[in-house]
């Protein structure tokens, strides 16, 4: 049993025992939803279907129904292709790189961020994929033998690579999620009672049965995943990074975009994980387990995160004089100061102020305001990937050329409904899923949890 | 040949480990511990060896990366050279840092998929399968010990009691299985 400093607060408050750790997270799944599930869940699935009535009109009439022209090639959708691919980096950082540096506090909130990674994984996917305008053919992007002769698709391409860094990166977070998912399954199948229920978690739990050789395997399985997923975790955004940075535009061609871009993923990401987890800690009744404590280690990571990315753009904005190349330096600019000087400020400020507020313990430590912060940083990071892409291309080398981006109907409403099929899958997942890690969160429960530490003989048994 | 089985029921973890520490001593096989979350160091206890997945992971990724080469090579460089600003385009050595992004994902791609797969088949945990636990109360609560008669043919049933019945265990079942 692993010990920690007394001084340290306990991740599980009250006194719970691992049938109570059991009873709370399976409770939700076993009683009725409330109403409120209900009226949530249709409204994203209101607006999930309008999105998805958007991507048929589109791919019905072609990508001319979105606000680009040929000028500005691509828009919002990259924007929000960009946005909800570091929004689903947090999951995977969270279950890897922390299991590898043994933060315990991950596992309250692991199994339900991993889901928001994988469903904002689908939803960024999505962008590309329409913007090919012709959907059927999507499969062209494989290296498959075709009848155009030896034609391959370009592996000198970041294009390219970025097809095989979101692909890998779904398919290996699905699998780590699912891996530890199944033990769960088990434990919701041996307490099922509806015989529909039994039928569904047992197919699920692929009948596991908790052998102590297969958790032996389990906990390697989980370490040597977190240990190939970490580096996959940088790569994948900084391999979205050189679609832009290996490209000539000034405003893209920057060495700095990929640690950049990645600490823009983690800060996006962690504000996307409190937005949800504030919701549903109360929704479910959580709070012992998602508490004060895990808030604040999670606003730590937003200010560190929102820090580099603020040191980022100030570095962009000097090299961008320094190199005294006049169409780099226009760029910078243009941002700051021409028709898209808004989108900058709002940028600037949502990403480089708001999280420095952190600093003050009583606001990371206040669960308002870090609800009201883990908004602003997401608008902020959305204008972030609107400022990078639309201000660096809307004006041209050739000044008869330069062009404005206005979003047509067809591209909000597609990202509206992606927004509303992320809440869709979201609440399918905290519906039906057991929402903590059952099987992690137990071990920890007599290294941390507040009885045992509390306890008179914490301290010298064993 | 008939064999009967001994489940002893643990409500805690460290309380199963002494116990199970103790019977081995005592020159008892527990056969089998089945539990609710891993239970650190009980594996040397009952004669678990480590797993050697690990390795495996290694090589289905040295598999993934040796694909992605072959494969990048002969798309790129044998097949159909790309004629790129006439940049070298005869010796995939010269290209190779355009090629590591997608030969770094591919090996991760088959190690961690290969890996994944060989775990769930090792353990026989498939989709559909029946599960296994004597107990359902074993993957929310409890801890159980599954003791075999005929591993233990050098000791008596009524030893193997006197043995459990001070390890302070929480139930005691036993079934004669064919």
């Amino acid at each position: 049993m692993q010990k920690e400093a007394a001084i340290r607060e306990p991740l599980i408050l009250g006194h719970k025992t691992y049938h109570d750790i059991t009873e709370d997270v399976c409770r939700p799944i076993e009683d009725k939803a409330p109403k409120m599930w209900y009226i949530l869940f249709g409204i994203a699935l209101i607006i999930g279907l309008y999105g998805v009535g958007c991507i048929l009109y589109l791919l019905g009439t072609g990508v001319g129904v979105w606000g680009l022209n040929k000028t500005i090639g691509w828009a919002w959708d990259i924007t929000n292709f960009v946005w909800w691919v570091g929004i689903g980096h947090a999951g995977t950082l969270i279950s890897a790189v922390l299991l590898l540096f043994r933060q315990k506090w991950r596992m309250a909130i692991n199994r339900s961020a991993e889901a928001m990674t994988i469903f904002a994984v689908f939803m960024a996917g999505l962008f590309p994929l329409i913007h090919m305008g012709r959907l059927w053919v999507g499969y062209w992007v494989l290296p498959i033998p075709n009848q155009f002769g030896s034609l391959w698709v370009n592996f000198n391409s970041p294009l390219l690579w970025d097809v095989f860094a979101i692909s890998t990166y779904l398919s290996v977070s699905l699998v780590f999620w699912y891996i530890g998912l199944i033990p769960d399954f088990a434990t919701i199948r041996d307490r099922a009672k509806k015989p529909l229920a039994k039928k569904m978690y047992s197919i699920l739990s692929f009948g596991w049965s908790g052998r102590a050789k297969n958790w032996n395997r389990f906990e390697l399985v989980s370490l040597v995943l977190a240990g190939l997923a970490t580096p996959l975790v940088f790569s994948v955004h900084s391999i979205v990074s050189f679609d832009f940075a290996t490209s000539v535009i000034p405003g893209w061609h920057t060495t700095i975009f990929p640690p950049y871009f990645v600490a823009g993923a983690v800060f996006s990401g962690f504000a996307m994980v409190q937005t949800l987890m504030l919701v549903m800690r109360k929704a479910m009744g959580l709070e012992a387990y998602i508490h004060t404590k895990h808030v604040e280690y999670m606003n730590i990571v937003i200010m560190v995160t929102g820090s580099i990315v603020g040191t980022a753009y100030i570095t962009e904005l000097f090299i961008s004089w320094y190199s005294g190349v006049e169409y780099e330096a226009y760029a910078f600019l243009n941002r700051a100061t021409g028709p898209y000087w808004w989108a900058y400020w709002s940028m600037m400020t949502c990403n480089v102020i708001s999280p420095q507020l952190m600093w003050f313990r009583k606001l990371r430590r206040s669960l308002l305001f870090t609800f009201f912060i883990s908004i602003v940083v997401n608008i902020g990071m959305w204008f972030e990937r609107y400022v990078i892409i639309v201000t660096s291309i809307h004006r041209d080398y050739i000044p008869a050329a330069w062009s404005m981006h206005y979003p047509s109907h067809i591209d909000i409403g597609v990202y509206v409904g992606t927004i509303g099929l992320f809440f869709v899958f979201f609440l399918l997942f905290a519906r039906f899923f057991p929402v903590l890690a059952l099987n992690e969160v137990k071990t920890i429960l007599k290294g941390s949890g507040q009885s045992y530490k509390e306890s008179p003989d914490y301290h010298n048994h064993h | 040949m008939s064999d009967k089985v001994i489940y002893v029921m643990y409500d805690d973890d460290h309380v199963l480990k002494d116990g199970a520490k103790k019977l081995v001593s005592n020159g008892v096989k527990i056969s089998e511990v089945f539990s609710p979350f891993p239970i650190h160091g009980i594996d040397p206890i009952i004669g678990i060896k480590n797993t050697r997945l690990g390795i495996m992971a290694f090589l289905y990724g040295l598999t993934g990366l040796t694909l992605a080469t072959l494969g990048m090579r002969f798309f790129m460089v044998v097949d159909w050279p790309m004629n790129i600003g006439g940049k070298p385009n005869f010796s995939y050595l010269e290209n190779i840092l355009a090629f590591v992004p997608i030969s770094f994902e591919f090996t991760v791609l088959c190690a961690a998929h290969g890996m994944a797969i060989t775990y769930l088949l090792l353990n026989k945990t498939l989709p559909g399968m029946p599960s296994q636990n004597p107990d359902p109360r074993t993957t929310d609560d409890k801890f159980v010990m599954e003791i075999r008669l005929s591993e233990n043919s050098n000791m008596t049933e009524e030893s193997i009691d006197a043995l459990l019945s001070d390890t302070g265990y929480f139930e005691l079942d036993k079934k004669e299985v064919k």
